[in-house]
Protein backbone atom coordinates (compact mmCIF):
# COMPACT_ATOMS: atom_id res chain seq x y z
CA UNK A 1 0.00 0.00 0.00
CA UNK A 2 2.84 2.38 0.87
CA UNK A 3 4.62 1.33 -2.29
CA UNK A 4 1.50 2.12 -4.31
CA UNK A 5 1.35 5.71 -3.09
CA UNK A 6 5.11 6.09 -3.23
CA UNK A 7 5.08 5.01 -6.87
CA UNK A 8 2.35 7.53 -7.68
CA UNK A 9 4.15 10.38 -5.92
CA UNK A 10 7.54 9.56 -7.44
CA UNK A 11 5.96 9.25 -10.87
CA UNK A 12 4.14 12.54 -10.47
CA UNK A 13 7.34 14.24 -9.35
CA UNK A 14 9.18 12.93 -12.42
CA UNK A 15 6.42 14.34 -14.64
CA UNK A 16 6.83 17.74 -13.00
CA UNK A 17 10.59 17.57 -13.46
CA UNK A 18 10.11 16.87 -17.16
CA UNK A 19 7.71 19.79 -17.48
CA UNK A 20 10.22 22.07 -15.75
CA UNK A 21 12.77 21.18 -18.44
CA UNK A 22 10.44 21.96 -21.33
CA UNK A 23 9.25 25.25 -19.86
CA UNK A 24 12.84 26.29 -19.32
CA UNK A 25 13.54 25.65 -22.98
CA UNK A 26 10.31 27.45 -23.92
CA UNK A 27 11.69 30.68 -22.43
CA UNK A 28 15.15 30.35 -23.96
CA UNK A 29 15.96 32.37 -27.10
CA UNK A 30 15.66 30.49 -30.37
CA UNK A 31 18.81 29.16 -32.01
CA UNK A 32 17.76 28.60 -35.63
CA UNK A 33 17.98 31.27 -38.34
CA UNK A 34 15.56 32.08 -41.16
CA UNK A 35 17.85 30.56 -43.73
CA UNK A 36 17.57 32.29 -47.09
CA UNK A 37 17.43 35.68 -45.39
CA UNK A 38 19.77 35.08 -42.47
CA UNK A 39 22.99 33.07 -42.62
CA UNK A 40 25.46 31.99 -40.02
CA UNK A 41 29.21 32.42 -40.71
CA UNK A 42 30.92 29.21 -41.76
CA UNK A 43 33.69 27.72 -39.69
CA UNK A 44 37.19 28.39 -41.11
CA UNK A 45 37.67 24.63 -41.37
CA UNK A 46 34.71 24.16 -43.67
CA UNK A 47 35.71 22.28 -46.82
CA UNK A 48 33.98 23.79 -49.82
CA UNK A 49 35.45 23.60 -53.32
CA UNK A 50 39.11 24.66 -53.58
CA UNK A 51 39.89 28.23 -54.55
CA UNK A 52 43.03 30.30 -55.16
CA UNK A 53 44.54 31.97 -52.11
CA UNK A 54 44.99 35.74 -52.28
CA UNK A 55 48.62 36.15 -51.18
CA UNK A 56 48.77 38.80 -48.45
CA UNK A 57 52.07 40.21 -49.82
CA UNK A 58 51.51 40.34 -53.56
CA UNK A 59 47.70 40.57 -53.25
CA UNK A 60 47.28 38.12 -56.11
CA UNK A 61 47.35 34.35 -56.57
CA UNK A 62 50.46 32.18 -56.32
CA UNK A 63 49.66 29.70 -59.12
CA UNK A 64 52.68 28.89 -61.29
CA UNK A 65 50.71 26.70 -63.71
CA UNK A 66 52.74 23.59 -62.91
CA UNK A 67 49.60 21.49 -63.50
CA UNK A 68 50.26 19.25 -60.51
CA UNK A 69 46.68 19.67 -59.35
CA UNK A 70 45.37 18.88 -62.79
CA UNK A 71 47.37 15.66 -62.88
CA UNK A 72 46.56 14.73 -59.28
CA UNK A 73 42.81 15.20 -59.54
CA UNK A 74 41.17 11.72 -59.34
CA UNK A 75 38.24 12.85 -61.49
CA UNK A 76 40.35 14.99 -63.84
CA UNK A 77 38.25 18.10 -63.39
CA UNK A 78 40.99 20.75 -63.36
CA UNK A 79 42.39 22.39 -66.49
CA UNK A 80 45.29 24.78 -66.02
CA UNK A 81 47.16 26.74 -68.67
CA UNK A 82 50.01 29.10 -68.04
CA UNK A 83 52.49 31.28 -69.82
CA UNK A 84 55.74 32.94 -68.99
CA UNK A 85 55.56 36.68 -69.23
CA UNK A 86 58.56 38.84 -70.01
CA UNK A 87 60.29 40.14 -66.93
CA UNK A 88 58.98 37.31 -64.69
CA UNK A 89 60.98 34.42 -63.42
CA UNK A 90 58.20 31.83 -63.27
CA UNK A 91 55.20 30.83 -65.32
CA UNK A 92 51.84 32.26 -64.29
CA UNK A 93 48.35 30.79 -64.74
CA UNK A 94 46.40 32.19 -67.67
CA UNK A 95 43.46 29.84 -67.27
CA UNK A 96 42.27 27.81 -64.26
CA UNK A 97 38.99 25.98 -64.85
CA UNK A 98 37.53 23.66 -62.23
CA UNK A 99 34.51 21.60 -63.29
CA UNK A 100 33.02 21.29 -59.88
CA UNK A 101 30.10 18.97 -60.64
CA UNK A 102 32.05 15.74 -60.10
CA UNK A 103 34.33 17.14 -57.43
CA UNK A 104 34.37 14.91 -54.34
CA UNK A 105 36.12 17.61 -52.30
CA UNK A 106 38.98 15.15 -51.60
CA UNK A 107 41.42 18.03 -51.28
CA UNK A 108 44.32 16.36 -53.12
CA UNK A 109 44.79 19.48 -55.28
CA UNK A 110 45.31 21.72 -52.27
CA UNK A 111 47.74 19.24 -50.74
CA UNK A 112 49.86 18.68 -53.81
CA UNK A 113 50.25 22.35 -54.75
CA UNK A 114 53.99 23.22 -54.51
CA UNK A 115 53.33 26.91 -53.87
CA UNK A 116 50.32 26.33 -51.56
CA UNK A 117 48.17 28.38 -53.91
CA UNK A 118 44.89 26.60 -53.11
CA UNK A 119 42.62 26.63 -50.07
CA UNK A 120 39.13 25.38 -49.24
CA UNK A 121 36.41 27.95 -49.75
CA UNK A 122 33.52 28.41 -47.32
CA UNK A 123 30.91 28.26 -50.08
CA UNK A 124 28.09 25.76 -49.42
CA UNK A 125 25.34 26.94 -51.75
CA UNK A 126 26.41 24.85 -54.72
CA UNK A 127 23.08 24.16 -56.43
CA UNK A 128 22.68 25.27 -60.04
CA UNK A 129 20.20 25.04 -62.87
CA UNK A 130 22.59 23.73 -65.52
CA UNK A 131 25.79 21.72 -65.56
CA UNK A 132 27.63 24.84 -66.72
CA UNK A 133 26.72 26.55 -63.43
CA UNK A 134 29.14 24.21 -61.68
CA UNK A 135 32.11 25.13 -63.89
CA UNK A 136 34.23 27.60 -61.98
CA UNK A 137 36.74 29.88 -63.68
CA UNK A 138 39.05 30.49 -60.77
CA UNK A 139 40.77 33.55 -62.20
CA UNK A 140 37.40 35.30 -62.60
CA UNK A 141 36.39 34.14 -59.12
CA UNK A 142 39.66 35.56 -57.79
CA UNK A 143 38.84 38.90 -59.42
CA UNK A 144 35.43 38.92 -57.75
CA UNK A 145 36.91 38.13 -54.37
CA UNK A 146 39.59 40.79 -54.79
CA UNK A 147 36.91 43.30 -55.67
CA UNK A 148 34.88 42.29 -52.63
CA UNK A 149 37.94 42.65 -50.40
CA UNK A 150 38.86 46.03 -51.92
CA UNK A 151 42.18 44.79 -53.32
CA UNK A 152 43.70 45.61 -56.74
CA UNK A 153 42.22 43.22 -59.29
CA UNK A 154 44.56 40.85 -61.05
CA UNK A 155 43.85 41.09 -64.81
CA UNK A 156 43.20 37.83 -66.63
CA UNK A 157 45.65 37.60 -69.55
CA UNK A 158 43.86 37.82 -72.91
CA UNK A 159 44.71 35.71 -75.98
CA UNK A 160 46.74 38.60 -77.38
CA UNK A 161 48.68 38.95 -74.13
CA UNK A 162 49.44 35.26 -74.17
CA UNK A 163 50.50 35.40 -77.87
CA UNK A 164 52.70 38.43 -77.17
CA UNK A 165 54.18 36.70 -74.15
CA UNK A 166 54.82 33.57 -76.24
CA UNK A 167 56.41 35.67 -78.99
CA UNK A 168 58.55 37.50 -76.47
CA UNK A 169 59.46 34.15 -74.93
CA UNK A 170 60.33 32.74 -78.34
CA UNK A 171 62.34 35.84 -79.21
CA UNK A 172 64.15 35.64 -75.89
CA UNK A 173 64.79 31.96 -76.47
CA UNK A 174 66.10 32.67 -79.95
CA UNK A 175 68.27 35.43 -78.61
CA UNK A 176 69.55 33.10 -75.95
CA UNK A 177 70.18 30.37 -78.49
CA UNK A 178 72.03 32.84 -80.69
CA UNK A 179 74.04 33.94 -77.76
CA UNK A 180 74.77 30.36 -76.85
CA UNK A 181 75.74 29.60 -80.46
CA UNK A 182 77.91 32.65 -80.56
CA UNK A 183 79.50 31.54 -77.34
CA UNK A 184 79.97 28.06 -78.69
CA UNK A 185 81.43 29.43 -81.87
CA UNK A 186 83.66 31.67 -79.86
CA UNK A 187 84.68 28.69 -77.81
CA UNK A 188 85.41 26.65 -80.94
CA UNK A 189 87.51 29.38 -82.48
CA UNK A 190 90.58 29.29 -80.38
CA UNK A 191 92.05 32.51 -79.27
CA UNK A 192 95.46 33.48 -80.50
CA UNK A 193 96.97 33.13 -77.12
CA UNK A 194 95.80 29.54 -76.70
CA UNK A 195 97.21 28.53 -79.97
CA UNK A 196 100.45 29.78 -78.84
CA UNK A 197 100.16 27.77 -75.74
CA UNK A 198 99.61 24.58 -77.62
CA UNK B 1 -32.42 41.11 -34.03
CA UNK B 2 -35.85 42.62 -33.28
CA UNK B 3 -37.39 40.93 -36.29
CA UNK B 4 -35.86 37.64 -35.24
CA UNK B 5 -37.14 38.12 -31.72
CA UNK B 6 -40.66 38.88 -32.89
CA UNK B 7 -40.86 35.83 -35.17
CA UNK B 8 -39.05 33.28 -33.03
CA UNK B 9 -39.45 34.68 -29.55
CA UNK B 10 -36.51 35.78 -27.39
CA UNK B 11 -35.41 32.24 -26.73
CA UNK B 12 -35.28 31.31 -30.42
CA UNK B 13 -33.45 34.51 -31.36
CA UNK B 14 -30.94 33.83 -28.62
CA UNK B 15 -30.40 30.31 -30.00
CA UNK B 16 -29.80 31.47 -33.57
CA UNK B 17 -27.48 34.35 -32.67
CA UNK B 18 -25.68 32.08 -30.22
CA UNK B 19 -25.17 29.30 -32.76
CA UNK B 20 -23.78 31.74 -35.32
CA UNK B 21 -21.45 33.05 -32.63
CA UNK B 22 -20.45 29.50 -31.68
CA UNK B 23 -19.66 28.53 -35.26
CA UNK B 24 -17.53 31.67 -35.60
CA UNK B 25 -15.83 30.93 -32.29
CA UNK B 26 -15.15 27.32 -33.26
CA UNK B 27 -13.45 28.26 -36.53
CA UNK B 28 -11.44 31.15 -35.11
CA UNK B 29 -10.49 29.03 -32.10
CA UNK B 30 -9.24 26.20 -34.32
CA UNK B 31 -7.23 28.60 -36.48
CA UNK B 32 -5.70 30.17 -33.40
CA UNK B 33 -5.03 26.87 -31.61
CA UNK B 34 -3.25 25.31 -34.58
CA UNK B 35 -1.02 28.38 -34.80
CA UNK B 36 -0.50 28.32 -31.03
CA UNK B 37 0.35 24.62 -31.07
CA UNK B 38 2.97 25.17 -33.74
CA UNK B 39 4.44 28.15 -31.91
CA UNK B 40 4.52 26.38 -28.54
CA UNK B 41 6.11 23.27 -30.01
CA UNK B 42 8.62 25.38 -31.92
CA UNK B 43 9.71 27.45 -28.95
CA UNK B 44 10.10 24.36 -26.78
CA UNK B 45 12.48 23.07 -29.45
CA UNK B 46 14.36 26.40 -29.68
CA UNK B 47 13.09 27.31 -33.14
CA UNK B 48 10.76 30.13 -34.22
CA UNK B 49 7.93 28.12 -35.86
CA UNK B 50 5.90 29.56 -38.75
CA UNK B 51 7.22 33.03 -39.61
CA UNK B 52 6.36 33.58 -43.28
CA UNK B 53 2.62 34.25 -43.69
CA UNK B 54 1.51 37.32 -41.75
CA UNK B 55 2.98 38.63 -38.51
CA UNK B 56 4.96 35.73 -36.99
CA UNK B 57 3.03 33.35 -39.24
CA UNK B 58 -0.30 34.41 -37.74
CA UNK B 59 -2.36 33.60 -40.85
CA UNK B 60 -0.40 30.49 -41.79
CA UNK B 61 -3.36 28.35 -40.68
CA UNK B 62 -5.70 30.21 -43.05
CA UNK B 63 -3.32 29.40 -45.90
CA UNK B 64 -3.30 25.76 -44.79
CA UNK B 65 -7.10 25.69 -44.55
CA UNK B 66 -7.39 27.11 -48.09
CA UNK B 67 -5.03 24.42 -49.31
CA UNK B 68 -7.13 21.73 -47.59
CA UNK B 69 -10.31 23.10 -49.21
CA UNK B 70 -8.67 22.92 -52.62
CA UNK B 71 -7.81 19.27 -52.18
CA UNK B 72 -9.61 16.38 -53.79
CA UNK B 73 -11.92 14.39 -51.51
CA UNK B 74 -10.58 10.91 -52.09
CA UNK B 75 -12.93 8.04 -51.29
CA UNK B 76 -11.19 4.66 -51.31
CA UNK B 77 -12.89 1.86 -53.31
CA UNK B 78 -13.84 -0.53 -50.53
CA UNK B 79 -15.10 1.82 -47.84
CA UNK B 80 -18.53 1.53 -46.25
CA UNK B 81 -19.81 4.64 -47.99
CA UNK B 82 -22.71 5.93 -45.82
CA UNK B 83 -20.80 5.45 -42.59
CA UNK B 84 -17.62 6.82 -44.12
CA UNK B 85 -19.37 10.00 -45.27
CA UNK B 86 -21.26 10.41 -41.99
CA UNK B 87 -18.31 10.06 -39.58
CA UNK B 88 -16.83 13.56 -40.01
CA UNK B 89 -20.29 15.08 -39.48
CA UNK B 90 -20.93 12.94 -36.40
CA UNK B 91 -17.61 13.93 -34.92
CA UNK B 92 -18.34 17.62 -35.41
CA UNK B 93 -22.02 18.03 -34.48
CA UNK B 94 -21.89 17.05 -30.77
CA UNK B 95 -18.92 19.35 -30.40
CA UNK B 96 -21.10 22.24 -31.56
CA UNK B 97 -23.98 21.18 -29.30
CA UNK B 98 -21.91 21.26 -26.12
CA UNK B 99 -21.36 25.00 -26.62
CA UNK B 100 -25.07 25.45 -25.83
CA UNK B 101 -24.49 25.32 -22.10
CA UNK B 102 -20.98 26.73 -21.64
CA UNK B 103 -21.23 29.98 -19.64
CA UNK B 104 -18.73 32.44 -21.09
CA UNK B 105 -19.92 35.01 -18.58
CA UNK B 106 -22.94 35.59 -16.37
CA UNK B 107 -25.08 36.58 -19.38
CA UNK B 108 -23.18 35.00 -22.30
CA UNK B 109 -24.75 31.57 -22.30
CA UNK B 110 -27.05 30.28 -25.02
CA UNK B 111 -29.27 28.14 -22.84
CA UNK B 112 -28.74 27.73 -19.13
CA UNK B 113 -29.98 24.15 -18.74
CA UNK B 114 -30.35 22.48 -15.37
CA UNK B 115 -28.50 19.41 -16.71
CA UNK B 116 -25.62 21.41 -18.20
CA UNK B 117 -22.64 19.34 -17.10
CA UNK B 118 -24.39 16.07 -17.88
CA UNK B 119 -25.20 17.30 -21.38
CA UNK B 120 -21.58 18.23 -22.04
CA UNK B 121 -20.27 14.89 -20.78
CA UNK B 122 -22.91 12.96 -22.74
CA UNK B 123 -22.27 14.72 -26.02
CA UNK B 124 -18.49 14.74 -25.79
CA UNK B 125 -18.66 10.95 -25.44
CA UNK B 126 -20.34 10.79 -28.86
CA UNK B 127 -16.99 11.62 -30.49
CA UNK B 128 -15.90 8.06 -29.66
CA UNK B 129 -18.78 6.79 -31.78
CA UNK B 130 -17.60 8.97 -34.66
CA UNK B 131 -14.05 7.69 -34.30
CA UNK B 132 -15.31 4.11 -34.30
CA UNK B 133 -17.43 4.84 -37.39
CA UNK B 134 -14.47 6.41 -39.19
CA UNK B 135 -12.11 3.61 -38.28
CA UNK B 136 -14.49 0.79 -39.11
CA UNK B 137 -15.84 2.20 -42.37
CA UNK B 138 -12.38 3.02 -43.74
CA UNK B 139 -11.73 -0.71 -44.26
CA UNK B 140 -8.11 -0.26 -43.31
CA UNK B 141 -6.35 -2.24 -40.61
CA UNK B 142 -4.61 0.81 -39.17
CA UNK B 143 -7.87 2.73 -38.97
CA UNK B 144 -9.56 -0.17 -37.18
CA UNK B 145 -6.69 -0.40 -34.72
CA UNK B 146 -6.93 3.30 -34.07
CA UNK B 147 -10.68 3.07 -33.51
CA UNK B 148 -10.37 0.06 -31.18
CA UNK B 149 -7.75 1.82 -29.10
CA UNK B 150 -9.86 4.94 -28.96
CA UNK B 151 -12.90 3.06 -27.67
CA UNK B 152 -10.93 1.14 -25.02
CA UNK B 153 -9.21 4.32 -23.91
CA UNK B 154 -12.39 6.35 -23.72
CA UNK B 155 -14.24 3.71 -21.74
CA UNK B 156 -11.31 3.51 -19.33
CA UNK B 157 -10.99 7.25 -18.87
CA UNK B 158 -14.67 8.18 -18.87
CA UNK B 159 -15.17 6.60 -15.44
CA UNK B 160 -12.58 8.59 -13.46
CA UNK B 161 -13.64 11.71 -15.35
CA UNK B 162 -17.28 11.31 -14.33
CA UNK B 163 -16.42 10.39 -10.74
CA UNK B 164 -14.14 13.40 -10.45
CA UNK B 165 -16.81 15.71 -11.80
CA UNK B 166 -19.22 14.09 -9.35
CA UNK B 167 -17.18 15.27 -6.37
CA UNK B 168 -17.55 18.88 -7.54
CA UNK B 169 -21.26 18.41 -8.13
CA UNK B 170 -21.59 17.04 -4.58
CA UNK B 171 -20.09 20.26 -3.26
CA UNK B 172 -22.40 22.49 -5.29
CA UNK B 173 -25.53 20.38 -5.37
CA UNK B 174 -26.46 21.37 -8.93
CA UNK B 175 -25.75 20.27 -12.51
CA UNK B 176 -26.19 23.83 -13.71
CA UNK B 177 -22.89 25.32 -14.89
CA UNK B 178 -23.85 28.84 -13.82
CA UNK B 179 -24.57 27.54 -10.29
CA UNK B 180 -21.18 25.83 -10.18
CA UNK B 181 -19.42 29.06 -11.18
CA UNK B 182 -21.52 31.14 -8.78
CA UNK B 183 -20.52 28.81 -5.92
CA UNK B 184 -16.88 29.75 -6.55
CA UNK B 185 -17.38 33.41 -5.74
CA UNK B 186 -15.17 33.32 -2.65
CA UNK B 187 -12.56 30.69 -3.61
CA UNK B 188 -11.86 28.50 -6.61
CA UNK B 189 -12.52 24.78 -6.26
CA UNK B 190 -8.96 23.97 -7.37
CA UNK B 191 -7.90 25.09 -3.86
CA UNK B 192 -10.10 22.57 -2.08
CA UNK B 193 -10.01 19.87 -4.75
CA UNK B 194 -6.43 19.84 -6.13
CA UNK B 195 -6.43 16.05 -6.61
CA UNK B 196 -9.69 16.25 -8.52
CA UNK B 197 -8.19 18.91 -10.79
CA UNK B 198 -5.14 16.79 -11.57
CA UNK B 199 -7.31 13.73 -12.24
CA UNK B 200 -9.64 15.77 -14.42
CA UNK B 201 -6.78 17.19 -16.53
CA UNK B 202 -5.27 13.73 -17.01
CA UNK B 203 -8.63 12.27 -18.06
CA UNK B 204 -9.36 15.25 -20.30
CA UNK B 205 -6.04 14.77 -22.06
CA UNK B 206 -6.95 11.15 -22.65
CA UNK B 207 -10.51 12.03 -23.75
CA UNK B 208 -9.24 14.46 -26.38
CA UNK B 209 -6.67 11.91 -27.61
CA UNK B 210 -3.77 14.21 -26.92
CA UNK B 211 -0.22 13.14 -26.16
CA UNK B 212 0.78 11.25 -24.00
CA UNK B 213 -2.51 9.39 -24.62
CA UNK B 214 -2.69 9.83 -28.41
CA UNK B 215 -2.63 6.12 -29.19
CA UNK B 216 -5.64 6.26 -31.57
CA UNK B 217 -3.59 8.37 -33.97
CA UNK B 218 -0.08 7.25 -33.09
CA UNK B 219 1.64 8.08 -36.33
CA UNK B 220 4.70 5.94 -35.70
CA UNK B 221 2.54 2.81 -35.34
CA UNK B 222 -0.76 3.47 -37.11
CA UNK B 223 -0.03 5.98 -39.90
CA UNK B 224 -2.73 8.47 -38.79
CA UNK B 225 -5.01 6.07 -36.94
CA UNK B 226 -8.73 6.41 -37.54
CA UNK B 227 -8.44 9.26 -40.08
CA UNK B 228 -5.81 7.61 -42.28
CA UNK B 229 -8.21 7.33 -45.23
CA UNK B 230 -9.69 10.81 -44.96
CA UNK B 231 -8.49 13.71 -47.08
CA UNK B 232 -9.30 17.33 -47.79
CA UNK B 233 -12.15 18.93 -45.85
CA UNK B 234 -13.27 15.64 -44.27
CA UNK B 235 -9.87 15.39 -42.62
CA UNK B 236 -10.11 19.07 -41.71
CA UNK B 237 -13.38 18.38 -39.85
CA UNK B 238 -11.66 15.76 -37.67
CA UNK B 239 -8.91 18.25 -37.03
CA UNK B 240 -11.40 20.99 -36.21
CA UNK B 241 -13.26 18.66 -33.84
CA UNK B 242 -10.03 17.73 -32.05
CA UNK B 243 -9.11 21.35 -31.37
CA UNK B 244 -12.66 22.27 -30.42
CA UNK B 245 -12.72 19.32 -28.00
CA UNK B 246 -9.61 20.74 -26.41
CA UNK B 247 -11.44 24.02 -25.98
CA UNK B 248 -14.46 22.28 -24.46
CA UNK B 249 -12.56 20.20 -21.90
CA UNK B 250 -10.60 23.30 -20.90
CA UNK B 251 -13.82 25.33 -20.64
CA UNK B 252 -15.37 22.65 -18.43
CA UNK B 253 -12.24 22.59 -16.26
CA UNK B 254 -12.46 26.38 -16.00
CA UNK B 255 -16.06 26.16 -14.89
CA UNK B 256 -15.46 23.33 -12.43
CA UNK B 257 -12.14 24.32 -10.89
CA UNK B 258 -10.97 27.78 -11.91
CA UNK B 259 -13.98 29.91 -11.07
CA UNK B 260 -15.33 30.46 -14.58
CA UNK B 261 -15.86 34.13 -15.29
CA UNK B 262 -14.77 35.32 -11.83
CA UNK B 263 -11.84 37.72 -11.85
CA UNK B 264 -11.01 41.32 -11.06
CA UNK B 265 -11.16 44.37 -13.40
CA UNK B 266 -11.54 42.65 -16.78
CA UNK B 267 -15.00 41.63 -18.02
CA UNK B 268 -16.11 38.07 -17.27
CA UNK B 269 -15.79 36.45 -20.66
CA UNK B 270 -12.21 37.73 -21.05
CA UNK B 271 -11.30 36.08 -17.75
CA UNK B 272 -13.02 32.93 -18.96
CA UNK B 273 -11.04 32.87 -22.21
CA UNK B 274 -7.75 33.62 -20.42
CA UNK B 275 -8.31 30.64 -18.11
CA UNK B 276 -9.35 28.37 -20.99
CA UNK B 277 -6.30 29.22 -23.08
CA UNK B 278 -4.00 28.83 -20.08
CA UNK B 279 -5.36 25.30 -19.64
CA UNK B 280 -4.96 24.62 -23.36
CA UNK B 281 -1.36 25.77 -23.05
CA UNK B 282 -0.97 23.27 -20.21
CA UNK B 283 -2.26 20.47 -22.45
CA UNK B 284 0.12 21.55 -25.24
CA UNK B 285 2.92 21.65 -22.70
CA UNK B 286 2.10 18.01 -21.85
CA UNK B 287 2.28 17.12 -25.52
CA UNK B 288 5.80 18.46 -25.97
CA UNK B 289 7.07 17.00 -22.69
CA UNK B 290 5.78 13.46 -22.32
CA UNK B 291 6.39 10.52 -24.62
CA UNK B 292 3.41 8.43 -25.71
CA UNK B 293 2.48 5.67 -23.26
CA UNK B 294 2.19 2.04 -24.29
CA UNK B 295 -1.31 0.61 -24.52
CA UNK B 296 -1.03 -1.66 -21.48
CA UNK B 297 0.43 1.22 -19.46
CA UNK B 298 -2.49 3.39 -20.55
CA UNK B 299 -5.16 0.95 -19.42
CA UNK B 300 -3.27 -0.04 -16.25
CA UNK B 301 -2.92 3.61 -15.31
CA UNK B 302 -6.64 4.20 -15.73
CA UNK B 303 -7.91 1.15 -13.85
CA UNK B 304 -5.25 0.84 -11.14
CA UNK B 305 -4.51 4.48 -10.33
CA UNK B 306 -7.05 6.94 -11.71
CA UNK B 307 -10.24 5.08 -10.83
CA UNK B 308 -9.27 4.20 -7.20
CA UNK B 309 -7.98 7.73 -6.63
CA UNK B 310 -11.09 9.36 -8.04
CA UNK B 311 -13.37 7.15 -5.91
CA UNK B 312 -11.27 7.91 -2.84
CA UNK B 313 -11.54 11.61 -3.65
CA UNK B 314 -15.32 11.30 -4.00
CA UNK B 315 -15.61 9.46 -0.68
CA UNK B 316 -13.45 11.97 1.16
CA UNK B 317 -15.45 14.85 -0.32
CA UNK B 318 -18.71 13.25 0.74
CA UNK B 319 -17.35 12.62 4.23
CA UNK B 320 -16.21 16.22 4.63
CA UNK B 321 -19.55 17.55 3.39
CA UNK B 322 -21.38 15.34 5.86
CA UNK B 323 -19.16 16.28 8.79
CA UNK B 324 -18.86 20.04 8.31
Amino acid sequence: MINYFKEILVGFWSLLAGMAVTIRYFTKPIVTVQYPREKIPMSPHYRGYPQLIIDPETQTHRCIACEMCSRMCPSQLIAVEGAKFPGEKQKRATKYIHEHYYCSLCGLCTEVCPTSALEYSAVYRLAGYRREDAVIDHLLLLQQRQQAAGLPVTPVPTEADIAAAAAAEAAAKEAKEKEAKAKAAAAKKPGPGEEVKE
Amino acid sequence: MDMLASTLGTEGARMIVGLIGVIALVSVNALFLIWMERKVSAHMQLRPGPMEVGWHGAIQTIADALKLMGKELITPEEVDRPVYYLAPVVVFLPVLLTFLVIPFSQKMIIKDMNVGIVLILAFSTLSVLAILMAGWSSNNKYSVFGAIRSVAQNIAYEIPLLVTVMSIILMVGSFKLTDIVAAQGRYWFILVQPLAFILYIICATAETNRTPFDLPEAESELVAGFHTEYSGMRFALFFLAEYTNMFIVSAVATVLFLGGWHGPILPGFIWFLIKVYALIFLIMWFRWTFPRVRFDQLVTFAWKILIPLSFANLLITALFLKLF
